[in-house]
C-alpha cells in the first residue's frame, strides 16, 4: 500500500507548520482546470498541495515557508493560469453568517414539517386526550426551535428598540414570542387552538427570505475579491550585501531599496535612486499621459513602471502613502451611505404601529364586548399572525436575488440589495474619465496603415516582451489574428526596445531617435532598409459609451465628467459624448462635487475606478466601478461591472428601476392581502388553519411575482 | 394510540435524522464549493476525498 503524496509530504514537513497562501485564479473555467491545478501544482517543487474552490475562484496553496508569493505565482503560470496573491488585508470568510442562517432555515423548515403533521390531524378532528398530546408534541418542538431560529430577530429587534427606532423585526418578534407564549397557555389549559404551527411557518418564511438576502451579498463579495488585483503584493528588495530578496508589502521599510521591473506597479512610496522611466499615475490621480522620472523624482505606491527598471528608495511604506490617505478619506465619505434606510424597513415604520395599534384595539373591543380576557387576547394573537409581514419580508429580498442573479449572468455584480434600491432612484450620473469612460490602458490606433508583414514582425517581436505597450500590441495583433514569423537573436534591452534578426536584416521595435515627443505615447518598428513605422498609442472609448450616456439620458439620468485629467485630455472626450466636465479635480474636489449636487436634491451615481476616486465613490448616493478599477475602487463601489463595454451602467439602472416596480406589486399585494384577511382575524373568524393557509398563499404569490424579474436584463 | 406511540417517535426520529444530516454536511464543508463540486464528478482521476 501507498501512501498518498499530499500525506507524506505533510507527514515530512510535520514539525513545522506548513504555511498556506489563497490566490484568485480567474480564468479557471471547466473541470478540467481543477484537476490541471490541483495535480499539476502538487508536482511543482516547494508546493505541497492545492486544493481548488471552484464557486469562489480561488486555490488554496500549502507550500514550504521558503517560498515567496512570485514564485508560487510562477507555479501558476507554468499551468498556463494567472493567479493573484489574495492578501491577509482582504476580508475573506464572512459566510458563516449566511451558513448560521441556513441553520436556521434547516431547524425552523424541519420543525415547521412536523408542526404541521400534528396541527393537520388536530384540524382534521382529533380532540380530547388526543388533540392534547399533538399540542404537547408541538410545544416540545416549537419551543427550542423559536429560541434557536428566532434570535437573528429577537435580536435586531432589541437593538432597534434600545435605539428607540423600530424595524420589521419588532413586530416579528412580538407576534412570535406572543403566539408562542398564548399557544404554550392554550396547551396547558387543554384549550382548542395552538398556533405553534402559524409561529413556526412565520420563522420559516422570514429566515429563507434573509437567507437570501445574505446569499446574495455572499456570492458578488466573492466575485469581487476574485477580481481584486492587490495591485502590489510587494518588491524586489535589494540588500546591503548586493542581494536581493522579496519582500511583502507591509515588511517594507523607511531606506530600503526596491528594484521596480518595467510593467511592475510599486509597493510603497519613494524616491528614484537609479535609472530613468516613465509612470503611469493614471489610477492614483487620473492623469492619462505618463510621467517621466529621473533620480530624486517622488514616485508614489499604486503607480505603474512603464519603461524600464528603476531602483527606488522607499521614503514611507504602508498607512503612511499617499494611498493610505485616499483610505482615511474614503472611510470618512462612507458613513453617509450608512444612513441610507432600507425600503422594508421605511415600510415597517408605518406597519409596525398600525399593527400593534390594530391588535391592541381588538383585544380591548371583545374585551369591551364581554368576551372575556381569554378570548380576547386569542383574537389579539390571531390578528398579530395575520398581519405578521410574511409577504413583505419576502417581497424584497426575493424581488432582489432574482434580478440580482440576473444581473450576475450578465456580468454586473451588486454587492447587497440596498445598492439596487438606491440606483434605483438616482438621477444623476458622474463619471470619471480615464479607465472610466475610456479602457485606462493604451490601445494601438494606426495599426490600419501597416502591411501585413510589419504586423507579423510586430508581433513576433512584442511577443518577446513584458513591457506595457508591447502586451497591448501584441493582444491587438493577436485579436486581428495576425501571423507571427520565426526570428533569431532576439535580444531586450531595457528601456531602449526589442531587437532581433528576421531573414538576415535587422529588425527592431521601440524607442527610436527621431520620434517626435508628443503627449501620445508610441513605438517604433524598424527594419534595416525600409522606413520606419511609428505605431500611436492611444486610451481609446469604451465601447458604447456615447450610446450608454443617450440611454441614461432617456431614463432620466443628467450625465458629467469629473476628472483629474488636464483640461485638453477631458475636453476631447466631453466633446465626443456631448456631455459637461470638469477637469483636475483632486479626490477632495471629487467629493464637494457630488456634495454640491446633493446639496441641489440630486441623487448621484458615481462611476469610477481609480483610487482617486475612492471617496467619491464611497460618497455617491450610488455607485459602480468597472472590473478593470483599482481594488480600492472596487471595494468602494455598490456594484461592479465586468468587460470593456460601458453599457451595464444603464443595465443595471433599468434592472434596478423595474425591481423597484415588481418590490411595489408586492407591497400592493401583501397590503391586499391584510385588507381581506385582518377583518376576518379582528371578527375573530381566523383558525390556526386559516392563518396557516393565508401565510403561505401570500408568500407563495409574492415570490411567483418576482421570478417575473429573471428576464429583467436584456 | 398504540399505533401513534410507534408512528409518531418514528416520524420525529426520521426528521432528526435528516436534519443531524445535513448540519454534519454544512460542517463538513460540502456547501463551500457548490460549483466545484459539480464539476469534479466529471474529472477522470482516483475518487479520493483530499484532506
Amino acid at each position: 500500500m501507498t501512501a498518498s503524496p499530499a500525506l507524506s509530504a505533510s507527514a515530512l514537513a510535520a514539525p513545522r507548520a506548513i504555511p498556506q497562501s489563497e490566490f484568485s485564479v480567474p480564468g479557471m473555467r471547466c473541470a478540467g482546470c481543477i484537476s490541471k491545478l490541483e495535480n499539476g501544482l502538487a508536482l511543482q517543487s516547494g508546493i505541497v498541495s492545492a486544493r481548488v474552490n471552484f464557486t469562489a475562484k480561488r486555490v488554496t496553496v500549502a507550500h514550504m515557508p521558503d517560498m515567496t508569493a512570485p514564485q508560487l505565482q510562477a507555479a501558476f503560470a507554468n499551468l498556463g493560469f494567472e493567479a493573484v496573491a489574495l492578501g491577509d488585508g482582504l476580508q475573506l470568510g464572512s459566510s458563516s453568517d449566511s451558513r448560521n442562517l441556513l441553520k436556521a432555515v434547516a431547524v425552523a423548515g424541519f420543525a415547521m414539517m412536523n408542526i404541521m403533521l400534528l396541527s393537520v390531524s388536530v384540524w382534521s378532528g382529533a380532540t380530547g386526550v388526543t388533540r392534547d398530546l399533538f399540542h404537547w408534541l408541538s410545544a416540545v418542538i416549537a419551543l427550542p426551535t423559536v429560541a434557536y431560529a428566532g434570535r437573528p430577530f429577537f435580536k435586531s429587534a432589541w437593538t432597534a428598540l434600545s435605539h428607540k427606532r423600530t424595524n420589521m423585526d419588532v413586530p416579528i418578534s412580538i407576534g412570535v414570542t406572543l403566539a408562542t407564549a398564548l399557544s404554550l397557555f392554550e396547551t396547558i389549559t387543554h384549550g382548542p387552538h395552538a398556533y405553534f404551527d402559524g409561529a413556526v411557518m412565520l420563522l420559516f418564511f422570514l429566515l429563507t427570505g434573509r437567507w437570501l438576502d445574505s446569499v446574495m451579498r455572499d456570492r458578488a463579495r466573492d466575485g469581487v475579491t476574485a477580481l481584486l488585483k492587490n495591485t502590489a503584493p510587494g518588491a524586489l528588495v535589494l540588500g546591503a550585501d548586493g542581494t536581493t530578496s522579496w519582500r511583502d508589502a507591509k515588511d517594507l521599510e523607511p531606506g530600503m531599496v526596491m528594484i521596480i521591473a518595467a510593467g511592475e506597479r510599486l509597493a510603497a512610496d519613494g524616491t528614484v535612486i537609479q535609472g530613468m522611466t516613465s509612470f503611469d499615475l493614471s489610477l492614483l490621480t487620473g492623469e492619462s499621459a505618463p510621467q517621466q522620472v529621473c533620480p530624486q523624482s517622488a514616485v508614489h505606491a499604486g503607480t505603474l513602471n512603464l519603461d524600464a527598471p528603476v531602483h527606488v528608495r522607499v521614503t514611507a511604506a504602508g498607512s503612511d502613502t499617499a494611498i493610505a490617505d485616499i483610505a482615511r478619506l474614503m472611510e470618512q465619505a462612507s458613513q453617509s451611505k450608512s444612513r441610507y434606510v432600507r425600503i422594508a424597513d421605511r415600510a415597517a415604520r408605518f406597519y409596525a404601529p398600525a399593527v400593534h395599534t390594530l391588535a391592541l384595539l381588538s383585544f380591548v373591543g371583545w374585551m369591551l364586548a364581554g368576551a372575556g380576557w381569554h378570548t380576547s387576547l386569542l383574537i389579539a394573537v390571531a390578528v398579530l399572525i395575520i398581519t405578521c409581514p410574511c409577504a413583505l419580508g419576502l417581497a424584497v429580498p426575493a424581488a432582489q436575488i432574482v434580478v440580482a442573479g440576473a444581473l450576475m449572468r450578465a456580468g454586473i455584480l451588486v454587492k447587497d440589495g440596498s445598492a439596487l434600491e438606491r440606483l434605483a432612484e438616482v438621477d444623476y450620473a458622474l463619471f470619471d474619465k480615464t479607465g472610466t469612460l475610456t479602457l485606462g490602458r493604451p490601445e494601438p490606433i494606426n495599426l490600419g496603415r501597416a502591411t501585413s508583414d510589419q504586423k507579423a514582425l510586430m508581433l513576433t517581436l512584442a511577443r518577446a516582451s513584458r513591457h506595457p505597450l508591447s502586451e497591448a500590441l501584441r493582444k491587438a495583433l493577436e485579436g486581428e489574428a495576425a501571423d507571427a514569423v520565426s526570428v533569431i537573436d532576439v535580444a531586450e534591452l531595457p528601456g531602449i526596445g526589442i531587437s532581433a534578426v528576421y531573414n538576415g536584416k535587422q529588425v527592431a521595435l521601440g524607442r527610436s531617435e527621431q520620434t517626435d515627443i508628443t503627449d501620445t505615447l508610441s513605438t517604433t518598428l524598424t527594419v534595416t532598409g525600409a522606413a520606419p513605422f511609428q505605431i500611436l498609442f492611444a486610451d481609446q472609448l469604451r465601447p458604447l459609451a456615447k450610446d450608454t450616456v443617450e440611454a441614461l439620458a432617456k431614463l432620466g439620468v443628467t450625465s458629467s465628467i469629473l476628472s483629474g485629467d488636464r483640461e485638453s485630455a477631458v475636453a476631447h472626450i466631453a466633446r465626443t459624448l456631448e456631455i459637461t466636465a470638469q477637469p483636475s479635480m483632486l479626490p477632495q474636489d471629487k467629493l464637494d462635487a457630488i456634495g454640491r449636487q446633493t446639496k441641489l436634491g440630486h441623487k448621484v451615481l458615481m462611476v469610477g475606478d481609480g483610487l482617486n476616486d475612492g471617496p467619491a465613490l464611497a460618497a455617491g448616493y450610488a455607485s459602480m466601478a468597472p472590473a478593470s478599477a483599482s481594488d480600492a475602487g472596487q471595494n468602494a463601489a455598490d456594484i461592479v461591472f465586468l468587460g470593456d463595454s460601458l453599457a451595464p451602467v444603464a443595465t443595471a439602472i433599468r434592472a434596478a428601476r423595474k425591481t423597484q416596480v415588481i418590490v411595489r406589486q408586492n407591497f400592493i399585494m401583501a397590503i391586499g392581502y391584510n385588507a381581506v384577511a385582518v377583518p376576518l382575524a379582528i371578527l375573530g373568524l381566523v383558525t390556526p388553519l386559516i392563518a396557516a393557509l393565508a401565510m403561505s398563499g401570500s408568500s407563495l404569490i409574492v415570490v411567483a411575482n418576482a421570478l417575473r424579474l429573471r428576464s429583467a436584463v436584456r | 394510540v398504540n399505533g401513534l406511540a410507534i408512528l409518531i417517535p418514528i416520524a420525529l426520529g426520521l426528521g432528526l435524522t435528516g436534519l443531524a444530516a445535513f448540519f454534519w454536511s454544512i460542517k463538513d464543508g460540502q456547501f463551500d464549493d457548490p460549483d466545484g463540486s459539480a464539476l469534479r464528478v466529471l474529472g477522470d482521476e482516483e475518487d479520493r476525498p483530499i484532506k
